[in-house]
């Protein structure tokens, strides 16, 4: 193979085609693959609008209640309404309602009453009535809802991390 | 940098031997005559390499569920970036395998380069063109969309005609109480496991015995110095695997693939089709009818097999020029011709689909030509709130059909039965049980009947009033004596045209005393509630003068 120059330049001319066209399939069907396995999603798109969680006109002030409600689902091709559940405190500046997962590692976590403070089981995370972290590795305050109210009803809106003014 | 991998490479061959056996395998001996018509068995291969991809690719987002399967199916191809593409890729990729391997098949044949020592080969090559019509068949019931479901229906009838096994075989496929979920995940499970498997199996054995015996030389190039696979037959098998994907890429991202409504047993007006390279076996059953229809759908395709796995065996002449092999070229003549007669006759007497019927029932331009009956039924499906995944008119797509495009193949007790027991009638509808009274879903069947894609979009926008007007008249069985638009019994005046020609006041006041405008009326008072009483009123005064 290759001896004369004519041929040798055949050769890599076969060479540089086989290359280039496989890269080029190669790269067709690549492309579309990334694209289908990471479509680009907005944020939140699976829990948009608001949520009715119930009447909170028979909240006592600071102790928190966990109120569980209905709430739509998109995830993939199916709309669902499933059970969900928030922690809520009134207290007198505000009614906050917390996402009920750990900012750990996503546990749930409970309140309890003896040590005023919510822990969560996991990694023994503690967060105070109003979502700082106390103790434990958790990165950062607990989740909120956005929230607003209407009459005694609070409705939840999506949840927002908190970060910097998280203690406020 | 070069002898660094170079190091690298060397430490990884000595180890794994990978890099020899890539060389062996690209500086493999091959006659000086191979050329352009020995490429097609390296396209298979690369296209069973496409298939491969992208049906894993679907199955990343697919519901192996019928019912789930179809909304997964949609969602890929309307949400996901590159999701029709993607599909368009599998779907015509399972067309252009038939294609090619069909192309490979009657290139082996003409150059008869099954003959001896090569036999097993062929033998493979036959087993493999089966697999490849089984993956059509069973990749057809996954959209689950009626084609589907049609189609399967008919390929399990045909497997239960087989004598002697055909119980066995619909056991196997799932089939033997009718198609439904265990065929669906019977055929899913061949699908994407045991076919794929078998494929790569019988692929590897297939190979392995073209490099034993090496390509067939034509005559006179035995005693030819040979030459080597790489580079100069794999740049003319890359550059076929081009024009072949440049081929399926345009088809892809061009043409779409139908999917049709979800998967409706209950439609008997469906006429199923079968993919186009089973056309010819349909077509042959046409021509056996009675007890005789197991010699279309059986016997006939086992003797083609046969006779397929058998040409080696027959044919046994010394190898010749391929210019000399005239009966050779007559037979596969005879075969295509044959094949081509069978398809182009399915193609032409393909009833054109059935939707002309509707288009006999009276038209209800917008919703002040719909009887109250039929007016309740939308203040009903208002109510229930089933736009919440049913599209009227063609939209925005939702969960459930779109009623327009598949209203006019049900009948009112389909419907009802429907609407009580969504998943019974239609397996894996995730639509949750109405359980509303049956008078109301009366109204609702009426309602969903006249609808067409023609007045579908007007009777998307009803007023209030209108609704709950109807609802009042129906309710207040106002129809046991009057007649709105055409429907109710005569025996008290027709209400159409009351509006032109009283008040509303008028209208008010007869609702509440009808006796005080005429002594003789038998119509009982009617002392609706506020609201109600504008709402009936209102909607009296919107009803369309009498057409006489």
């Amino acid at each position: 193979m290759g001896k004369d120059p004519q041929s040798s330049s055949r050769r890599t001319f076969y060479q540089r085609m086989i290359y280039g066209v496989s890269s080029l399939i190669a790269a067709s069907l690549t492309i579309p693959a990334v694209g289908y396995l990471f479509p680009s999603r907005r944020k939140g798109d699976g829990q948009k609008g608001w949520t009715d969680a119930g009447d909170v006109s028979a909240l006592p002030l600071n102790e928190p209640r966990e109120l569980a409600f209905q709430r739509k689902r998109v995830d993939g091709w199916k709309t669902s309404t499933e059970r969900s559940t928030a922690w809520v405190v009134r207290t007198e500046r505000e009614l906050i309602a917390f996402s009920p997962r750990c900012t750990h590692l996503g546990c749930g976590y409970h309140w309890e009453t003896d040590s005023d403070r919510f822990v969560c089981p996991c990694h023994t995370s503690g967060f105070s009535m109003t979502g700082e972290v106390l103790e434990g590795p958790a990165p950062r305050p607990l989740d909120r809802f956005e929230t607003r109210t209407e009459g005694n009803r609070l409705w939840l809106g999506g949840v927002r991390p908190i970060s910097e003014n998280g203690g406020q | 940098m070069r002898d660094l991998i170079r190091r690298i490479l060397d430490w990884v061959d000595h180890r794994t031997g990978f890099e020899t056996a890539v060389k062996n395998f690209l500086y493999e001996d091959i006659p000086a005559s191979s050329g352009w018509h020995q490429v097609f068995g390296s396209i298979a291969l690369f296209l069973f390499f496409v298939q491969a991809f992208t049906g894993v690719l679907l199955a990343f987002n697919y519901a192996p569920q019928p019912g789930d399967a179809y909304h997964s199916l949609q969602y890929i191809v309307s949400e996901i970036t590159g999701g029709r593409l993607i599909r368009g890729l599998h779907h015509w990729g399972s067309s252009l395998m038939v294609v090619v391997v069909g192309l490979h098949m009657i290139q082996v044949a003409l150059w008869g380069a099954y003959k001896k020592p090569r036999e097993a080969t062929w033998i493979l090559g036959v087993l493999l063109l089966l697999l490849v019509l089984a993956f059509g068949l069973t990749g057809y019931l996954l959209p689950w969309d009626n084609r589907a479901y049609w189609a399967t229906v008919v390929t399990i009838q045909i497997a239960g005609l087989v004598p002697l096994f055909g119980e066995y075989i619909l056991e196997f496929l799932g089939g033997a109480e009718g198609v439904g979920v265990s065929t669906f995940t019977r055929f899913y499970t061949l699908h994407v496991l045991m076919l794929p498997a078998l494929t790569v199996l019988l692929m590897m054995l297939h190979i392995h015995l073209v490099r034993k015996h090496g390509v067939t030389p034509s005559p006179r190039a035995i005693g030819q110095p040979k030459k080597k696979f790489y580079p100069g037959q794999a740049f003319k098998d890359l550059m076929a695997f081009f024009a072949v994907f440049i081929l399926l890429f345009v088809l892809a991202a061009t043409v779409d693939v139908p999917l049709e409504g979800l998967a409706d047993p209950s439609d008997s007006t469906y006429v199923p089709r079968p993919e186009w390279y089973f056309l010819f076996l349909f077509q042959t059953l046409k021509f056996f009818e009675g007890r005789w229809e197991v010699v279309g759908a059986v016997i006939l395709p086992t003797l083609a097999v046969l006779a397929l796995l058998a040409v080696p065996f027959l044919d046994r002449a010394k190898v010749k020029r391929i210019q000399q092999r005239t009966l050779a070229f007559a037979v596969v003549g005879l075969v295509l011709a044959g094949w081509l007669a069978l398809t182009v006759a399915a193609f032409l007497t393909t009833p054109e689909p059935v939707e002309s019927a509707r288009e006999t029932s009276p038209p209800a331009a917008d919703w002040r030509f719909l009887t109250p009956v039929e007016l309740a039924g939308r203040a009903y499906f208002q109510r229930e709130k089933c736009a919440g995944c049913h599209n009227l008119a063609e939209g925005e797509p939702k969960m459930g059909p779109t009623l327009a495009t598949v209203s006019h193949r049900k009948s009112a007790e389909w419907l009802m039965e429907h609407f009580k027991n969504p998943s019974e009638v239609v397996p894996g509808s995730p639509m949750p049980t109405m359980t509303i009274s049956d008078d109301e879903l009366t109204c609702l069947a009426a309602f969903v009947l006249k609808l067409t894609p023609g007045n579908a979009t007007a009777l998307e926008v009803v007023p209030d009033y209108a609704m709950r007007g109807a609802v009042i008249y129906h309710e207040s069985q106002c129809a046991s004596c009057h007649v709105v638009n055409g429907s109710g019994e005569e025996s008290g005046p027709p209400l159409n045209g009351v509006g032109q020609r009283r008040t509303a006041q008028w209208l008010e006041d007869h609702f509440r005393d009808p006796q005080k405008f005429d002594p003789q009326s038998v119509m009982p008072p009617y002392d609706f509630p506020p609201d109600d009483m504008k709402a009936i009123v209102d909607y009296m005064k919107a009803l369309p003068p009498a057409s006489e």
